[in-house]
């Protein structure tokens, strides 16, 4: 399929999975709104709220907040995820001892930690940023304690054998492979750093994408509701194609996946 | 040639032995006793899973002899043989480095200037036929040119020394013959000792002053040493034209067939109890 063409199917869904909930929530089927626009709301409706929120800049400050809380929390959570990461790898025998409870942390849902992390730091970003960290720490932890673990033998063997110290081989091999598998795990950081932001955020603040869809419920204006899911959806869109430029510029070295048509 | 040589490279009786996982050991070199002379090219043959690479890593400092000694230009090895340049078998280049930053590292960490490294590096990337191809990553090179660049890297350093195992082994047979005209042509330009590891009987008599022969393992004892009298410059496939080749070969690989034999119905007998 060339390029246009994709295109124009892809745009195809979108234009008639709209026009059948625009359909169905105005023209009576038998005499039913199959969609009633109280539960359901309209495209229109929708639309006409997300240039609303645009035309009158409301939404900006609530974009802002996102993504200052997303970007806090991947930063955060990945520097830690990293430098954890590779000391334990480095040292096995302290990630023998914190192996347990690494575990027990990574298997508790973390939206149960909200609450109190609002207690603890308030309502305002913080609470948010934390929650987002504890989401974004174990993927990148893992991640990078696998890559320092798999370093091939080969390549630290040709590193020793070229005179490399040990904090040379930390600094050209070790290093470089961990950070390797961090940027694979990237994208999936990235969008766990926002589902914590709004998580966060829907649970209790005063601003936010999270905070907007959560009052637009208060109130049951599912207009505003389907309107806040879309301009998020967007958002983590524009965040990944970023973070896919960051990748391809970072790891020019790695092979391309081979493609399967 | 007349001046006594130095041994480069000497195993006093090493042996080299591992504990497996259910706590048996394992010997997989037992009293190997050999010696590499500055300058001399030295291969060692002998059937799969002998320990040819095991005693390249004992050579290396890589792995510590059980028992016996191991000396490098007269000085007991402790630790890594810092005067060892070590061409791997498999792909040892630094997969996130260009090609001439894979050759510029081994100077880069002695602390040499960034610029004058990559001049070097660029210098040798030339002397192996690569020049025109140092900001390519390790995977947009084929088999042949990533040991061409492993070659350009661990001859920068100017070891005086060289331990290769089985570098050319995943090459198809044309690029073989390529690179070891390469190696005999860097090789003449400045010889080092070589210790050179293959199952390749032929490439070993082609390449080497002195074939040496391993049995089968475990517990692999060499066997065997021969001088291998051939004039040089020699070209890879020509020499294996030449009448003294074939009564070499012949008179090696009687010796070589039972070990090979041997080593075979080792490995499928361990395949079978396993």
């Amino acid at each position: 399929m060339s390029r246009l063409t994709l295109l124009f199917w892809q745009l195809m869904v979108a234009v008639v999975a709209l026009s059948l909930w625009q359909f169905f929530a105005t023209v009576p089927v038998f005499g039913r709104m199959l969609l009633p626009p109280f539960f359901f709301s309209t495209p229109v409706d929708v639309a006409s709220q997300i240039y609303k929120w645009f035309a009158t800049g409301v939404i900006w400050k609530h974009l802002m907040i996102t993504l200052w809380e997303s970007v806090l929390a991947f930063v955060i959570g990945s520097v830690g995820g990293v430098l954890v990461g590779f000391w334990f790898a480095r040292q096995p025998r302290v990630a023998a001892v914190f192996d347990p409870y690494v575990k027990m942390m990574n298997a508790l849902p973390r939206v149960v930690l909200a609450p109190i992390f609002a207690l603890w730091l308030g309502l305002g970003i913080w609470s948010k940023v934390a929650l987002g960290v504890t989401l974004v720490f174990f993927i990148v932890f893992f991640n990078v304690y696998q890559g320092v673990k798999e370093v091939s033998t080969t390549v630290l063997d040709n590193g020793r054998m070229l005179g490399m110290s040990e904090r040379q081989l930390t600094r050209h091999v070790y290093w470089p492979s961990a950070l390797s598998w961090m940027f694979s795990s990237l994208h999936t950081a990235v969008g766990f750093a926002v589902v914590g932001a709004v998580v966060g955020e829907y649970l209790g603040s005063a601003a936010g994408l999270g905070y907007l869809i959560q009052q637009a419920e208060g109130v049951f204006d599912v207009g505003a509701v389907f309107a806040g899911m879309f301009v998020l959806s967007a958002f983590v869109i524009l965040i990944d194609f970023g973070v896919t430029l960051v990748e391809r510029r970072l790891l020019v070295w790695r092979p391309a996946p081979v493609a399967r048509d | 040639m007349d001046t006594v040589q130095p041994t480069a490279v000497a195993l006093d009786e090493a042996t080299v032995a591992f504990r497996l996982a259910d706590a048996r050991v394992y010997t997989a070199v037992e009293k190997a006793r050999l010696s590499v002379a500055h300058g001399e090219f030295v291969a060692i043959v002998g059937p799969t899973g002998c320990g040819k690479s095991t005693l390249l890593n004992v050579a290396a400092g890589l792995l510590k002899p059980a028992a016996g000694a191991v000396r490098i230009f007269d000085q007991p090895l402790t630790g890594l043989n810092r005067d060892a340049g070590y061409l791997f078998q498999a792909d040892a280049l630094f997969p996130w480095k260009t090609a001439i930053d894979n050759v510029a590292i081994g100077l880069e960490i002695k602390g040499a200037p960034r610029a004058m490294a990559l001049e070097r590096a660029q210098g040798w990337l030339t002397s192996v036929g690569l020049g025109a191809f140092g900001n390519r990553y390790p995977h947009m090179l084929s088999g042949g040119q990533r040991k061409r660049v492993g070659l350009a890297q661990v001859l920068i350093r100017d070891p005086k020394i060289l331990l290769m195992d089985e570098p050319f082994g995943p090459l198809d047979a044309q690029t073989r013959q390529i690179m070891g005209n390469l190696l005999l042509e860097l090789w003449t330009a400045d010889r080092k000792a070589v210790l050179f590891v293959t199952h390749d009987l032929e490439e070993a008599i082609a390449l080497a002053d002195r074939v040496v022969i391993m049995s089968a393992g475990p517990g692999a004892r060499i066997i065997g040493d021969w001088k291998v009298a051939l004039p040089r410059p020699r070209d890879i496939s020509e020499v294996r034209m030449e009448k003294q080749f074939h009564e070499l070969h012949r008179e090696i690989w009687s010796v070589l067939k039972d070990e090979v034999m041997k080593g075979y119905a080792q490995s499928s007998q361990a395949a079978e109890a396993s």
